[in-house]
């Protein structure tokens, strides 16, 4: 009987985030000189599904207790293979997709392979990666553009509405988190990932397989990241190899990972609250705009809104008896 | 139940570390339905044991069969394959997760490739009722969970990979009378069911409870086995005593220290259930010695003391005035003076990548600035007065400090808080893994220290070193003071009869007639 507020406990932290990502959104469309209707909730949604999904990816990499600093250039990369290979035929340019997530696939496998076999910290790893990443995506597209016969019948229908207004992007989030998150939170590696980024030598101590965990949720990241990427194609009809985009991806998905509620220090939170934090922190900027404030301010806001929602997750050092604790 | 043949056989099992022996020509023997005991002091080898059957560390020598076949144990998840599964003293919880999720944690129950959570919960519920823990929920997380509930999981968790062989150590340590007894009734009960298990424990009465037979570590061997019940305390202690090695103390001061004034005094100190009610005094000239098998609270007392736990009840006064530590900072500072040498000196005591120098310079640097900058001369003239006090062997001042041997590394550490000038100084089993050179210096050291003024305490795990350097021992146990043996007192015999809690009759004229029949 008090099994619901264990699982209430658990979530806190999505549910925080969600609170908080509810109340900038409804402030932000009452504000809205066009108000809630289907084309504000449509241009919100495509904005913000694109640092959901790459949050969603740096979500599984930090529960191991890891960190992905590649994720931005793994979405610019993807976004810059989509803009040549979905072209042609619709059944090519399915094809096509289905490449740039084989992309993305690799560039994790290969991020989670130096780090378990390599044995390097993985914010070196991903940084140098992430610039090979950002190198071949270079090599594509020096100048943003893309190929001749760009299928744009399937971008429009990804960032499009369904009867009843319901934006195709949120949609695919969705689904994204059924076909991907659920399962892994609910599969014995997705287990071994929380284990391994709560305490390793406990898990190795308990016979979880800790490289295999680390793999997949390199890979996983990877693969959402280009899926990211993948909707960055979609909305522009182009490739652009921005360094500053991949940069800023980067970090914005990790702030909203733990403006989501999960821990930097790994086993802790859950994908779908790195959305509604990805969601949030997408919101912040849009309330400038609605407010009438000056843009120039959104990366001071920004910050501030940030630790003030830290702040919230921080209050359990009150509890600490030990001091060194503080610093395990 | 065929007691014939042995479930387990370990054979000439070897293992060192560095020039250390940890097993040295190991045997062991395991049948199924029988609890086997495993005793020895501090050192003796039953940790690296445990480890190898674990899998958790390769001996270098030697074979192990399981049902007369040989088994290779690579890590800790073939071990568990193969039935052998392991409660280890450190917990092997994952903090993160929930209780169901840890008890399932090495082979969760699958439904269409993901986790069934719900044969998930009944395997939990199942394990915990065994185990004698109905009053966990499986969904709270672990890291919300009292220390003996944890210790409860732990065992459901073993229960859950449905093991042949059970190795308990010390199990029952965190746990209070009532779940002894009830995980005691739940470790009969598997032997009923042919399981083997062997128990490591300090806790005599315990064995004597449970075991069906004993064996006796000293040194990395295996000195004895026998029936449980046929040998008295007495012996038993008697077989764990007589190290190889000996090592050359300074004779201690022969001034009278009992009139000089306590430099410190600790009156009712407790914090939490780890330490409790424990008062003690040190006097200038004085050494104290804290005993007890390790991790019966001597480390938090250092620690408690540094000002470095929250939530400490008691009084603590320095040179007769109450005084309140509240962090290391305050307790280096020059009204307190107290000095800690840490336990593990690579992460608690030294700056590993860092210059000699400056890790000698950091405990004393407000004394070596000159508003906030730092005096490189007076810098320089101090650390090189202390490398040469303490005869440091170091390739210059500039050198990382992490390039030094590991005695050399230690006397850094001590000549770090050597140069504050400490009148207090705590010191945590600082002479583990060093040469015996290096040993002998430090007890030079300490001695030298003590006759110039300083109230030195002095936890060792080394029973040898409390003996030949301490005017006075403080025997902990279960997180109070136990005992306190005064100069002639402190012997091997009575170090460890007090450190198991065990009550044996004192000096070397009690050895019972029948330890030598």
């Amino acid at each position: 009987m008090k099994d619901w507020r264990y699982r209430l406990a658990e979530q806190r932290g999505t549910l925080l985030a969600l609170a908080i990502f509810l109340f900038m959104f409804v402030v932000y469309v009452s504000k809205h000189p066009a108000g809630f209707t289907a084309n504000v909730v449509q241009t919100a949604a495509n904005k913000g599904v694109l640092l959901a999904l790459v949050a969603m990816g740096q979500t599984m990499v930090v529960l191991s207790a890891g960190i992905d600093l590649s994720a931005g250039m793994i979405f610019i990369f993807t976004n810059c293979l989509g803009s040549y290979i979905i072209a042609g035929s619709t059944p090519m340019a399915l094809l096509g997709v289905v490449g740039v997530l084989l992309a993305g696939l690799v560039c994790g496998a290969l991020n989670g392979l130096i780090v378990i076999y390599g044995r390097l910290q993985p914010i070196v790893t991903t940084i140098a990666t992430g610039s090979i990443y950002y190198g071949v995506a270079l090599w594509l597209r020096p100048q943003p553009g893309n190929s001749d016969n760009f299928n744009s019948d399937i971008a429009d229908f990804m960032t499009g509405r369904l009867p009843g207004g319901i934006p195709v992007s949120l949609v695919a989030l969705f689904v994204v988190v059924l076909v991907v998150w659920l399962p892994f939170r609910r599969s014995a590696i997705g287990r071994a990932v929380y284990a391994t980024g709560s305490s390793e030598v406990a898990a190795y101590m308990s016979g979880v397989p800790i490289a295999r965990a680390k793999f997949w949720a390199y890979t996983l990241s990877g693969l959402l990241s280009a899926i990211g990427g993948l909707y960055l194609t979609f909305i522009t009809y182009s490739g652009d190899a921005s360094f500053a985009s991949g940069g800023t991806y980067t970090l914005y998905s990790i702030a909203a990972v733990v403006l989501g509620g999960v821990s930097l220090f790994g086993g802790v939170g859950s994908a779908v609250g790195a959305i509604f934090g990805a969601l949030a922190f997408r919101t912040i900027g849009d309330l400038l705009f609605v407010f009438d404030l000056d843009p120039l301010w959104q990366p001071l806001f920004q910050g501030v809104v940030l630790l003030l929602a830290v702040c919230v997750g921080a209050a359990r050092l009150f509890q600490i008896r030990n001091r060194l604790d503080l610093f395990a | 139940m065929d007691v014939a043949t042995p479930l387990f056989r370990m054979e000439a099992v070897s293992k060192r570390y560095g020039g250390v022996r940890a097993l040295e020509e190991a045997e062991l023997t395991v049948h199924a339905g029988r609890v086997h005991a495993v005793l020895g002091e501090n050192g003796a080898g039953k940790s690296t044991l445990i480890k190898v059957m674990a899998g958790v560390v390769a001996p270098d020598k030697g074979r192990m069969t399981l049902e007369g076949r040989e088994v290779v144990f690579p890590d800790p998840a073939s071990a568990i394959a193969a039935g052998v599964v392991c409660i280890f003293q450190e917990l092997s919880l994952i903090p993160d997760l929930s209780v169901a999720d840890n008890i399932v944690i090495s082979n969760p129950p699958k439904r269409f490739g993901l986790i069934d959570r719900r044969a998930q919960r009944r395997i939990a519920e199942q394990a915990l009722a065994r185990a004698g823990g109905e009053d966990i929920h499986p969904l709270a997380p672990v890291k919300d969970l009292p220390l003996s509930r944890r210790q409860i999981v732990e065992i459901a968790k073993a229960l859950a990979r449905d093991p042949r062989i059970l190795i308990l150590d010390e199990a029952t340590s965190a746990l209070t009378a009532a779940d002894v007894t009830r995980v005691f009734a739940v470790l009969k009960r598997l032997r009923s069911e042919g399981l083997a298990l062997l128990y490591i424990s300090h806790r005599m009465h315990e064995i004597a409870e449970l075991a069906d037979e004993c064996t006796v570590f000293r040194n990395g061997r295996n000195v004895a086995t026998y029936l449980a019940g046929s040998k008295t305390d007495n012996e038993v202690v008697e077989m764990m005593i007589g190290r190889e090695y000996s090592h050359v103390f300074p004779p201690k001061s022969p001034a009278k220290l009992s009139d000089k004034p306590p430099v410190l005094e600790v009156r009712k100190l407790s914090w939490g259930h780890r330490l409790r009610d424990i008062s003690l005094t040190a006097r200038a000239g004085e050494v104290v010695g804290l005993g007890g098998l390790d991790g019966q609270g001597q480390r938090e007392l250092l620690l408690a003391l540094f000002g470095v736990l929250m939530g400490v009840s008691g009084e603590i006064l320095i040179d007769g005035k109450p005084t309140q530590v509240k962090s290391p900072r305050v307790a280096k500072s020059r009204k307190i003076g107290m000095a800690l040498i840490p336990e593990d000196r690579k992460t608690e005591g030294l700056m590993l990548p860092m210059a000699v120098k400056a890790n000698l310079s950091f405990a004393a640097m407000d004394r070596l600035c000159h508003w906030g900058v730092i005096d490189r001369e007076a810098e320089r003239k101090a650390v090189e007065d202390m490398i040469r006090l303490l005869a440091i062997r170091t390739d210059g001042l500039d050198v990382p400090v992490g390039s030094l041997s590991g005695g050399n590394q230690q006397k850094v550490v001590i000549a770090k808080w050597l140069m504050v000038s400490p009148r207090i100084i705590l010191l945590n089993d600082p002479t583990r893994g060093i040469d015996v050179g290096t040993k002998q210096e430090i007890y030079q050291l300490l001695r030298k220290l003590a006759e110039s003024g300083a109230a030195i305490i002095f936890y060792s795990t080394d029973y040898d070193e409390l003996i030949g350097c301490c005017n006075r021992v403080l025997v902990l146990y279960d997180g109070t003071v136990k005992r306190t043996l005064v100069e002639d007192e402190i012997t091997e015999r009575a170090l460890v009869a007090s450190a198991l809690n065990i009550a044996t009759d004192q000096g070397e004229a009690g050895i019972s007639p029948a330890a030598n029949a």
